[in-house]
């Protein structure tokens, strides 16, 4: 399904070093994002994967500079073509939003405003970046993009308020107007989780056919693995803060690493799984990140879990035979090789334990 | 929505109907004092009475009264004649309506211009000094009541009475027409006056709604589409908190159309206020059921008017 890799790789047009996010809450700190980096090349898609809570999201809209207030604390570097967001002004973060990079929403009904006319905001994103543009330009630009995102009778749709569109159509319109000033890199946070299934895999497709076009670099963040197999080049699996798993997308789905990776793809439904598989939960609730589990922040939920996984706190590593698949894990690759075997093979996982407390 | 317009004006009209049946059953039925009594004297001997009961017509069955009564209003649009002045009730609601107007206008356009801002700045602000000073100036303009204020006002500003003799004081209302000048500035301290308390509730509730909406998700889009945050806050933000205040804002105009009677006894201003309350202490009945029919008709197009501003302001309404 995915292209292969382009023959020339591009090099990475966003860049997450080492990127940290914590609230100050009156609970204590929540540390949202804890040192995650990961980097995305023009034309190419990096899924994003976790939990809610798992920080995929806060990671994104701390790159946009859209997360910012005297709680919030950042450090790390947010690298656009060179340029360090985190240390960049509101002003010029501002002429960037909306216009180098732009976000698409989960819920369209809530993220477009009520009152406003579909037409009348996307004109808005671009005039915000074009200081000449007229309005009866911009609403002409407007039907164009509601036509490039195949709204059927666009030319009546762009006096439509959000409220008269169905919820594939309002998300179709929240990615024109994500894409009125032709941004170089597209942050999509879970699009598809309000739609309906089969509208679902038309915006993925709509998503694809837009990246390849316009050459955008493109953020899918999702909690849905499937969605990721269907767009992502590259995954990278988060869970309480971190990224525990980072992989193209075809070794992922293909021999994937870490125990959590293997809980969300056993909680998949997949229509080519053997009849009557059933569908695994994860066991447990996702960890507090105000006071997160010592060693390896997996272990109150992992079945495969020793003594040792309590204390150690694992790093994203390389593994030795695939140096773009980074896992960070305390069991062996060749106990892992084997757990997956058998997981694969649909036997009951040995080892796998009841819900115990967090 | 014309036919949902006409179905609130006919509903109206019942209800109309309704408030004059009610008042007309509190005063005339209810033990209260009487007209004759008043008008005849403290040592009026029982034929005198009789000779004023039947002048004013008080003598007849109570529902021959009320039927004369709505007749005369509704053919002839004739609300009936003063008790105490002889004046037609029409003629003196006219008259006293043009102040009550002013009153209530000059107030409605401080307290938008002044609590708007208020709201709003406060909201973004949270938790610095503007906004505490706000919330603090917000408490004591809802707690003060305004007859104390007027009175303090008159006290340190009215050029007769006060210690900073800057503007007309009380009873220095003139129509517009006479001497605009004279008009508004015997206005301004009662505008202020009337205008705080609603400037205070305004700007509180401005300030709830738009702390509410500034975290709303279409916020964050206007910001993620790289809006100024001016453009984010005044536009995008206010426009959907300001919302639910111009039902309200309609609402409290129509209220004080119907007079604002402290406010108009405390700086003498011959409003529709005043002469409800005069009415009242003078067991005037016409002029009580004119002053309280007009008020409920303010309500009630009032009413009226902030569904039709609704549906224009929300397009989610308007289909209903």
């Amino acid at each position: 399904m995915n292209p292969s890799p382009p023959p020339a790789p591009r090099p990475p047009i966003l860049r997450v070093e080492d990127l940290r996010v914590a609230f100050d809450t009156r609970d204590g700190v929540v540390q949202a994002v804890d040192g995650v980096s990961w980097s995305v090349a023009p034309g190419r898609t990096l899924g994003i994967v976790g939990e809610s809570g798992s920080g995929k999201t806060v990671a994104a809209t701390t790159a946009m500079g859209l997360v910012h207030g005297a709680r919030v604390r950042t450090s790390g570097r947010v690298l656009l073509e060179g340029e360090d967001l985190l240390a960049a002004s509101p002003e010029r973060l501002r002429r960037l939003r909306g216009a180098a990079i732009a976000m698409v929403f989960q819920d369209p009904l809530s993220a477009l405003h009520p009152l406003m006319r579909v037409g009348t905001q996307i004109a808005e994103a671009l005039r915000a970046h074009r200081a000449g543009m007229s309005a009866a330009a911009a609403r002409e630009r407007a039907v164009e993009l509601l036509e490039q995102v195949a709204i059927p009778n666009a030319r009546q749709r762009v006096d439509a308020y959000p409220h008269e569109l169905s919820g594939g159509m309002r998300q179709r319109a929240m990615i024109a107007m994500a894409l009125a000033n032709e941004p170089r890199v597209l942050i999509a946070d879970e699009p598809t989780t309000a739609l309906d299934v089969t509208v679902q895999r038309q915006i993925l497709a709509l998503l694809r056919r837009l990246r390849d076009e316009l050459g955008m670099a493109m953020v899918l963040i999702t909690h849905d693995l499937g969605v990721v197999a269907e767009t992502a080049d590259e995954v990278a699996v988060m869970y309480a803060g971190r990224i525990v798993e980072q992989a193209p997308a075809a070794e992922l789905f293909a021999a994937p690493q870490h125990p959590y990776t293997w809980g969300l793809l056993r909680s998949m439904p997949r229509l080519d799984a053997p009849a009557g598989a059933a569908l695994v939960p994860i066991p447990g609730r996702p960890p507090s990140l105000v006071h997160p589990p010592s060693g390896c922040r997996f272990h109150p939920r992992c079945p495969y879990v020793r003594d040792r996984h309590r204390s150690v706190d694992p790093a994203l590593e390389p593994l030795a035979g695939a140096p773009q698949h980074r896992v960070a894990c305390l069991l062996s690759e060749t106990e892992r090789a084997a757990i997956w075997a058998r997981i694969a093979a649909g036997e009951p996982v040995a080892g796998a334990t009841e819900d115990r407390p967090v | 929505m014309a036919a949902y317009v006409l179905r609130r004006v006919l509903w109206g009209v019942v209800l109309l109907a309704l408030v004059s049946l009610l008042t007309f059953v509190v005063f005339y039925v209810l033990p209260s004092a009487d007209p004759a009594q008043l008008r005849a004297g403290r040592n009026a001997d029982p034929a005198t009475l009789a000779q004023i009961r039947q002048n004013l017509g008080l003598d007849r069955p109570l529902t021959a009264q009320y039927w004369t009564f709505l007749t005369h209003l509704v053919l002839h649009a004739d609300l009936g004649f003063s008790y105490y002045s002889g004046a037609s009730v029409g003629s003196l609601l006219v008259d006293r309506l043009p102040a009550t107007i002013s009153l209530t206008f000059g107030a409605v356009v401080i307290w938008v211009l002044v609590a708007v801002p208020l709201g709003v700045v406060a909201a973004v602000r949270r938790g610095t000094w503007v906004d505490k000073l706000t919330t603090g100036g917000a408490l004591l303009g809802i707690s003060a009541p305004v007859y104390w204020l007027g009175l303090l006002a008159l006290y340190l500003f009215a050029d007769d009475i006060g210690t900073f003799p800057l503007l007309p004081g009380a009873g220095s209302y003139v129509p517009l027409t006479d001497d605009p000048w004279q008009w508004l500035t015997s206005l301004i301290l009662p505008w202020l006056v009337l205008a705080s308390t609603f400037t205070a509730v305004y700007a509180r509730l401005l300030r709830g709604n738009m702390i509410e909406v500034l975290s709303e998700d279409y916020v964050r889009t206007a910001r993620a589409k790289g809006l100024s945050e001016r453009r984010v806050v005044w536009n995008h933000g206010l426009r959907a908190a300001v919302t639910p205040l111009v039902t309200l804002a309609g609402l409290d105009i129509g209220l004080l159309l119907g007079g604002a009677v402290l406010t108009e006894a405390v700086f003498g201003i011959p409003g529709i206020g005043r002469l409800n309350y005069e009415a009242i202490v003078h067991a005037d009945y016409p002029v009580i059921q004119g002053t309280v029919l007009l008020a409920a008709c303010f309500v009630i197009v009032a009413n009226i008017a902030v569904d039709v501003a609704y549906a224009y302001l929300d397009p989610r309404v308007r289909e209903q």
